[in-house]
């Protein structure tokens, strides 16, 4: 289990979270089975940080985030968030009005900005929203707010009164950010914030994700599959593949030593924005494992290029091999593994 | 300069959408050439035109789309047109009928296409097998058991497991990855000459995406086919493409090889574009301080809008006033291969 290894108290720490989905066949919707989207998660968030979780879909990383914020109910595990006005409090446990009070600093912004904002409210009405909700303002105060959190993240107050059909994808990921920032909060979830984006607009929303974190002193957990982009904006990076962590370690750690073979070879097939001829690429054979079945021991077994017997047998910890690098391999002290960047 | 090695050449292609609110000039004066056997990257940000010249190509602009003026020509050598007295025969995809008989015999045959989305690409209801001989028999004098012969074989070639189960599978029972596989199969069936693939691993993983970027390369030296490869994605073109074009608001900004494309690029537009990725060594070298990505300033004007002069100059950082914002910059040849669209490098 990973303990925080920096100084200070981490805002967030996620405990052996577990999320399974039943499998429901026949007339009586038996269950059959489970899908392990999140089988058995840990790791820490420090105040003011950003947390990268990265993998392929169905690893289970969008599911994560959705847990921990209790979107849906985590099947077993404690979220243990330190609320301002709570204290620390473990989320999984809370009731409907602590949850409530939690939920103001605890926020999340979603990937596909069409589909994230009702067409028939004005974006006061969406801005304003959780503001609404939570008691925090209303009448002139309410409209004061919006404007200011408008202009924050970088539209005009006097767009108000539109409706998101009149904003380009970029603005409306911008729109999101403002309805997610309104309550002032602590913490906040971007799943896959720009992955719908295109690159110029996608640098200006990655822009200003920072400087928001720094202005008002945000912690993210920055869930996406492109690891450019994850590499650019997180302190530390979680590497996720069929609901578990695999690997953990400070960003410019992971991406010079990588110590996971899956780790490897995910950065292996990143296509590079540089056409020169580069060093031998790794090509993982097969699909990544079927979360309702997964395979004995270590679930990446099957795809893995230095595979051993124990691999198949038994389930490997995760580790830490150096202070802040867990490792979920049983020869993550053994072997040598190429970087995504070469010094 | 041209000779016997070019399959394709489009020359000031206009592919207008006549809408209730304005005309749309999604293709608005491209030319491009595609070489025999060779890769030509079309890269660009969403809206700017890049698979609206891949659809004009094969001539499946949607309505109300039309081609407004410009000529796609194909050239085709004696045995691939068929009887023929001339050494290689030109056509003019831009005039034919878009359903006739001509244009049918050419798409999904000598000209096929990949899409970006591979479940939407497959008839739900129909088997993998039952798609793919359909092609086949459609363009080959062969019977159903052959095309049936024909279908596994290249379901192998584009490696899914099982090939001949896969026949009878339904879309729906494969991954996405294998769907995508299945896919390419089917445009490859007929030995095309040319091959368009627009977005064809977007929706996919990454390691996926590696997976098929190399099957394409190695079907590619297989096949001898040319491929015009339309992305958004920076990375992929790198990995891909021989020349590239770099597209705006529908038109042809910069022309390279790929080599001078990222390591000289000469228009703003695509100077801008390269600087706004972030790139994995900054983040990784880093020491302490971020650094910030570069953005280029506004974003895309609205397709109704007729902008006069060049149409980046609302957003360059280094635009001319009184120039670029009143003149269309013509296209100049800076290097043998190389050329821009742009005021910065017009010869006086």
């Amino acid at each position: 289990m990973p303990e925080p290894t920096h100084h200070g108290e981490p805002l967030l720490e996620v405990k052996n979270l577990v999320k399974h989905f039943p499998i429901r066949r026949g007339f009586l919707r038996r269950v059959v089975g489970y899908v392990r989207a999140v089988d058995g998660v840990s790791f820490h968030v420090m105040e003011g940080e950003t947390l990268g979780l990265v993998g392929e879909s169905g690893c289970g990383k969008t599911t994560a985030g959705r847990s921990i914020l209790r979107a849906i109910q985590p099947t077993s595990g404690e979220v243990w968030f330190r609320d301002p006005v709570l204290g620390r409090v473990d989320v999984t446990k809370l009731g409907r009005d602590q949850l409530r009070q939690v939920w103001r600093n605890m926020r999340v912004i979603f990937q596909d900005p069409y589909a994230s904002l009702s067409p028939r409210m004005t974006l006061l009405d969406i801005v304003g929203a959780p503001l609404r909700a939570m008691g925090l303002a209303k009448g002139k105060e309410l409209e004061d707010r919006v404007a200011e959190m408008l202009e924050l993240v970088g539209l005009r107050p006097e767009y108000m009164r539109r409706y998101p059909h009149a904003f380009s994808g970029g603005q409306r990921q911008r729109i999101g950010l403002a309805r997610a920032l309104a309550p002032n909060p602590k913490f906040v979830i971007c799943d896959e914030p720009v992955s719908a984006l295109d690159v110029s607009v996608q640098a200006q929303i990655l822009n200003l994700l920072e400087d928001l974190q720094e202005k008002m002193g945000l912690t993210y957990l920055f869930v996406a599959h492109d690891l450019s982009v994850v590499a650019h904006i997180s302190d530390r990076v979680a590497v996720m593949y069929v609901g578990k962590i695999v690997e953990m370690a400070p960003t410019a750690e992971l991406f010079l030593s990588p110590r996971h073979p899956y780790t490897e070879a995910l950065m292996s097939a990143i296509p590079r924005p540089d056409p020169r001829p580069r060093e031998k690429r790794i090509l993982l054979t097969g699909e990544v494992a079927n979360p309702a079945n997964p395979p004995s021991g270590c679930y990446f077994h099957p795809r893995c290029a230095y595979v051993q017997d124990v691999c198949a047998k038994e389930e490997p910890p995760l580790e830490e091999i150096s202070p802040g690098h867990w490792v979920k391999c049983h020869l993550a002290r053994e072997l040598q593994l190429t970087g995504a960047v070469q010094v | 300069m041209l000779g016997n090695s070019v399959l394709v050449e489009i020359k000031n292609l206009r592919t207008y959408f006549h809408l209730p609110e304005g005309t749309v000039r999604a293709v608005d004066g491209v030319d491009l050439t595609v070489r025999r056997g060779h890769t030509l990257g079309v890269v660009g940000e969403s809206g700017c035109g890049k698979s609206v010249t891949a659809l004009s190509l094969l001539r499946l602009v949607p309505s109300p789309g039309r081609i407004e003026g410009g000529e796609i020509l194909f050239y085709r050598t004696v045995e691939e047109a068929g009887a023929s007295s001339a050494l290689t025969d030109v056509i003019d995809l831009a005039k034919l009928e878009p359903n006739g008989r001509e244009m049918r015999s050419i798409r999904g045959n000598q000209i096929s296409m990949v899409f970006q989305e591979p479940m939407s690409a497959l008839i739900p209801v129909r088997t993998v097998g039952s798609q793919i001989t359909e092609v086949i028999t459609l363009h080959q004098k062969v019977s159903e058991a052959e095309a049936r012969e024909i279908a596994a074989d290249m379901l192998a070639r584009v490696r899914l497991p099982k090939p001949r189960q896969a026949l009878d599978d339904y879309p729906f029972q494969l991954s996405g990855g294998m769907r995508q596989r299945a896919v390419i199969a089917m445009a490859l069936c007929c030995r095309p000459k040319l091959l368009i693939a627009d977005e064809p691993t977007t929706a996919l993983d990454v390691t996926t995406e590696a997976q098929i970027l190399d099957l394409m390369r190695e079907l590619q030296k297989e096949f001898g086919m040319a491929i015009m490869y339309i992305t958004h994605n920076l990375g992929v073109i790198a990995e891909m493409a021989e020349m590239v074009a770099v597209m705006y608001l529908g038109k042809v900004v910069e022309l390279t090889d790929v080599r001078t494309l990222f390591m000289s690029p000469l228009h703003p537009y695509t100077r801008a574009l390269l600087k706004s990725i972030p790139q994995l060594t900054d983040a990784v070298t880093r020491g302490g301080k971020k650094p910030r990505l570069q953005t280029i300033e506004g974003m895309v004007p609205d397709p109704y809008s007729v902008l006069p002069g060049c149409t980046f100059h609302p957003r360059c950082p280094e635009r001319i006033p009184d120039v670029c914002d009143r003149v269309e910059p013509g296209v100049s040849e800076v290097a043998p291969g190389h050329s821009v669209k742009c005021h910065l490098y017009s010869s006086p």
